[in-house]
Order: structure tokens, then sequence, then C-alpha cells
């Protein structure tokens, strides 16, 4: 089973901010016991919404604003995506990451086609998506 | 039914097992025994912590109760041999440690892992109890669930479980890594056992247990710590490449009704393209090593190959004909040499593929595999022979060992005809 983690943004981070270094170290550390232990498939950090832009989709048109963000409390600085056996082991590893204060990540399962019931991918739909990996590809 | 905590204790396990079996087999030197001092921790877990709460650093917990339960089983010995005094007192003096000198001796941690998957996967134990032991020194898997994965009883992958351990400690196999002469034998032995236990996973179809599936994640884990532990080996990183990459169509294999689809025909767009990412940076990774590639590396270069086609169109199979050239020279198999025909008829047409398959007509071992006249007639067709094509679509179906198979090949002769 494959595991996405997210890891909110905070006042630092969003004002780019880099981390202070013992817990940079530490977050290396984390990665690579994850790593070692074979878990570890993707993590990145987010760049400051600053950067970043949302696009509101409302009766066929959309409407696109440029970040920051500060209204929503919502913003996401950073992901994982993990491999385990079960939510509880998720758990267990994302206990390890060396976040503090009030921090608080939620854990959320990928869900894999065969968690799909059979009739929810139409085939045009696929179709469509393999035209777009196309295009991706160019 | 489970509760909570234990199935966190079952995460807390599969994070910290092998590890601590591993430091234990360094400390008591059989690997038995140490399983039995983990299982014992284990046991203590599962009846202290649903009361006082996970610890907070549970790998250190168990390894202290291990140690703890190691020493009182040796002294309660009546007969303590030399040996065993010698491990008595080298326990006691490690006893002042302090659980965190116990995590940061990385190195340590590291060496013992490899000890350990070296251990399992001995050659002086048959194939299948290699499988067995890796899956349950390594893995932390229950023997029932290791049954469950491979279809057998229960009492049957005890027995193998039993025998293995015990073969180990009359063969006295010595708990190392082992000497750069047996290197590559030794460790072609491992790969051979992480490639079985994915294949196993990869052939369940639909309807079976859960369990045979997640073989190939286990598999896929088993292999990512060893190209941690084993960094400069490539054919580590080769087989890693070549799983992620046959993972990446893990989605894209069966049809709605669980019947196989083909790699030619199947729908790309729903090839995992994070894992296809995964795979070819381990192959990257085996190819910086610079060393002339093995059959793991080149089986996995070959599926890179594929993985990198956005259509069937797109494929290099120039590339891969040659790939399955070098593939043929290191494995000497004539099943490859099949293959390569199919390269060779898609990259410079059906005549030269068939020159390549009629040399293998007598081939001894290819004698009753379907395959063979399946590949010819296939290109018979391609080259407009269309009756020697229809006759060798037919053989091939009388040799197929499934009726899904044999009615695809019937199907495509009788295509033929209509042609």
């Amino acid at each position: 089973m494959r595991f996405m983690v997210l890891v909110p943004a905070s006042k630092e981070s969003e004002a780019g901010m880099m981390p202070p270094k013992e817990l940079f170290a530490a977050m290396g550390k984390f990665n690579a016991e994850m790593v070692k232990a074979g878990v570890m498939l993707a993590g990145e950090g987010l760049a400051p919404t600053s950067k970043g832009a949302r696009i509101k989709y409302d009766d066929g048109k959309t409407s696109v604003t440029d970040g920051p963000f500060t209204e929503s409390k919502e913003l996401v600085a950073g992901f994982w995506i993990i491999q385990c056996k079960s939510k509880e082991e998720a758990v267990e590893w994302m206990k390890r990451a060396p976040f503090g204060g009030g921090c608080q990540i939620e854990i959320r399962q990928i869900m894999e086609l065969a968690d799909f019931p059979p009739d929810a991918l139409p085939e045009g739909m696929v179709k469509q998506e393999a035209a777009l990996r196309e295009q991706i590809k160019k | 039914m489970p509760t909570d905590t234990h199935r966190t204790i079952d995460a807390v396990w599969r994070i910290e097992s092998a590890r601590l079996i591993a430091a234990l087999a360094r400390m008591v030197r059989d690997v038995g025994l140490a399983e039995e001092l983990a299982q014992d921790a284990l046991v203590a877990a599962l009846e202290q912590w649903p009361e006082a709460g996970i610890p907070d650093n549970p790998g250190a917990w168990l390894m202290a109760t291990a140690k703890h339960r190691a020493l009182d089983q040796l002294r309660r010995r009546k007969m303590l041999n030399r040996k065993h005094e010698e491990i008595g007192r080298e326990l006691e003096a490690r006893q002042g440690t302090t659980p965190d000198l116990e995590i940061t001796l990385d190195d340590d941690v590291g060496d013992d892992l490899l000890r350990l998957i070296f251990t399992a996967c001995h050659p002086v134990l048959p194939r299948e109890a290699r499988v067995a032991l890796t899956l349950r020194l390594l893995g932390g898997l229950s023997t029932d669930e290791i049954a469950r994965s491979f279809l057998v009883p229960e009492s049957t992958m005890a027995q193998r479980v039993v025998r293995a351990k015990r073969t180990l400690s009359e063969k006295r196999v010595p708990f190392q890594v082992p000497r750069a002469e047996e290197l590559d034998a030794r460790l072609a032995s491992v790969l051979e056992v992480i490639y079985l236990i994915f294949n196993e996973g990869y052939s369940a179809t639909r309807g079976d247990d859960l369990l045979r599936p997640a073989l190939c994640e286990e598999a896929l884990r088993l292999g990512r710590i060893l190209a941690e532990l084993a960094s400069n080996e490539p054919e580590v990183h080769g087989l890693v490449a070549l799983m992620e990459i046959q993972t990446s169509r893990f989605a894209a294999r069966t049809d709605a009704s669980g019947a196989p689809i083909r790699l030619n025909d199947q729908n790309r767009a729903l090839w995992n393209q994070l894992l296809i990412h995964r795979g070819l940076a381990a192959l990257d990774r085996a190819e910086r090593l610079g060393q002339t590639p093995g059959s793991y590396v080149l089986q996995a270069s070959i599926a890179a190959c594929h993985a990198r086609a956005a259509t069937l169109e797109q494929t290099d199979w120039p590339r891969i004909a040659a790939l399955y050239a070098a593939l043929a020279q290191v494995t000497r198999s004539p099943v490859v040499e099949l293959n390569r025909a199919v390269a060779v008829g898609m990259a410079f047409g059906a005549a030269a593929g068939l020159e390549v398959v009629d040399a293998l007509a007598d081939e001894p071992s290819l004698k009753s595999y379907y395959l063979l006249p399946g590949v010819r007639a296939d290109l018979l067709e391609k080259a407009g022979r269309l009756e020697e094509a229809r006759l060798e679509f037919e053989r091939a179906a009388a040799m197929a060992q499934n009726s899904r198979e044999r009615d695809l090949l019937l199907g495509r002769a009788r295509a033929v005809i209509k042609a």
C-alpha cells in the first residue's frame, strides 16, 4: 500500500525561510532511515505559495489567482509518498519524523486502480488520460 | 479481530524485527536462537504494551528485552559450555550500554542486516527454504502468512522453516558476510531469492489471497534495503530497477475479467510513472558503477526501453534486440534467444526474426514450449507465408498450457485464413 504524507505550511515556510540547521540535519537523517528501510518512494518540499497559483472551475470557465495565499489554514509545504503494509506502519514511521511545536501532518492512503469499483473508469476517460500523458511527455 | 494496539505492534514488528534478529544473531551466533529470542521479546510486547502503551523507542525496548531473556536462558542452562560462558560474559559486559548507544551504531546495524540476508539465502539450503527463511527473518511475516502466500499448508511451511534453521546450525554456517571470492555467487543466491518472491507475487491472479500480490511489494522492499547495504553492486540495482518497472505495469496487466494482457497490448496510461522514474534511477545507479552488465542489469535495460516508449510504435526495438543478444551471451538461455527473435523481427523485419527462430528448431529444452511455434507463427504471418503460419498457430495451440492461451492461438490461426 502507498501513502501520501502531507506537511502543513508555517509562517516561516511561507516566508521562504530555511529550517534551522539541526532540523534540516535531523530531517535528512529521518529520510535516510526511510530510504534504507525501502519504504521511501518520494519526498519533496514545496516552494512558498507566493510562487504558486490557484484555479477555480465554474460552469466551464476557469479563473486563476496567483499566490501568496494567506486566507486558508490548509496550506501544504511538503509531502512524502511511502510504501507500507498498513496504515499503522505508515503511522509508526511518521511518528519518527523530527517535527515539533504542535505541527500536525496528515497521512492519506493512495487509491490503487484495484480500489476503484470496476465501472468507475469509462473507456473514453482512459483514452483521454492516455492522450494527456502523450502530451506531457513531449 | 486484532485490536488497534495489536495492529500497531504488528507494524512496529515489521519495522524492527529484521534488525533485532540480526543484532541477536551476531551475539548468539545462531540464527534460529536469535529468532526465538526476538519472538520472546514480541510476546512480552504483546503482553505489556496494550496496558503500558507503546514505548517511545520500541526498537530499543525490544532489543533490551531480548538480551535480558538471552542472559536468563544462558544462566538457566545446567551445562554452560565454554562458548556460552564467553557469550554470557560478553552480554553482561554489554548490559552496561544504554539503549541510545545501540541505535547510533549504524554501521553495525547495516553489517548485521547484511549478514542476516546472506545467511538466510545460504546455498546450503534448498531454494524454497531460503525463500521461507528470508520472508520470516527479514520480512517479519508469520509462518501462516508465508504459507498462504505460497499456497502451501501452514504445517508444511513451519517444517520448512524449522528444517532450514536446523540445517544452518548443523552445517555450522557462520554468521558473516561472504568472503570476496564467494561474494558473486552468494549475492546471486540472494538476488535469486528476492526475484523468486517477486515473481510469485507477480503471478498472482484475481481472487487470490491478497498476501500474494503483496509479495511484489515485499520483494521490492527487500531489494531496496539491499541496494543501500550493497550499493556498489550493480546487479542489486539492476534487480531493483527490473522490479520497480515491472511493478509499474501492475494496473495494466489484466483486463476486467482478470485475463492477462501482453505488454504490447497494454494501456500505457495505466503504467505508474513514479515507479518507472524510480526504476530508471536505479538502472542509472547500476550503470554508473561502470561494470559489464550482468543479467539483471540487462533485463532491467530491456524493461526500461519499454517503459520509456509512450506508445508501442515508439519502442526502440533495435536496442532491445541488442540487449537480448547480450543477455543471451550471459545466460545462455534458449528462451532469451526466442525473445531476441521477437525483437529482431520488430526491428529488422520478419525474415530476420525467422532466421533467429529457425536456429532454435532443434533446441531440446524448447521441444514442448508452445511459444516457440507461437513466435514462429507470428513471424510467418508477417512474412506473408500464410499457410505455414496457420499450421504453426495450430501447432502452438495444441501445446498451450491453458484454455485461454489455446483459444487465443486458435483465433490467430483462423484469422490467418481470412486474410
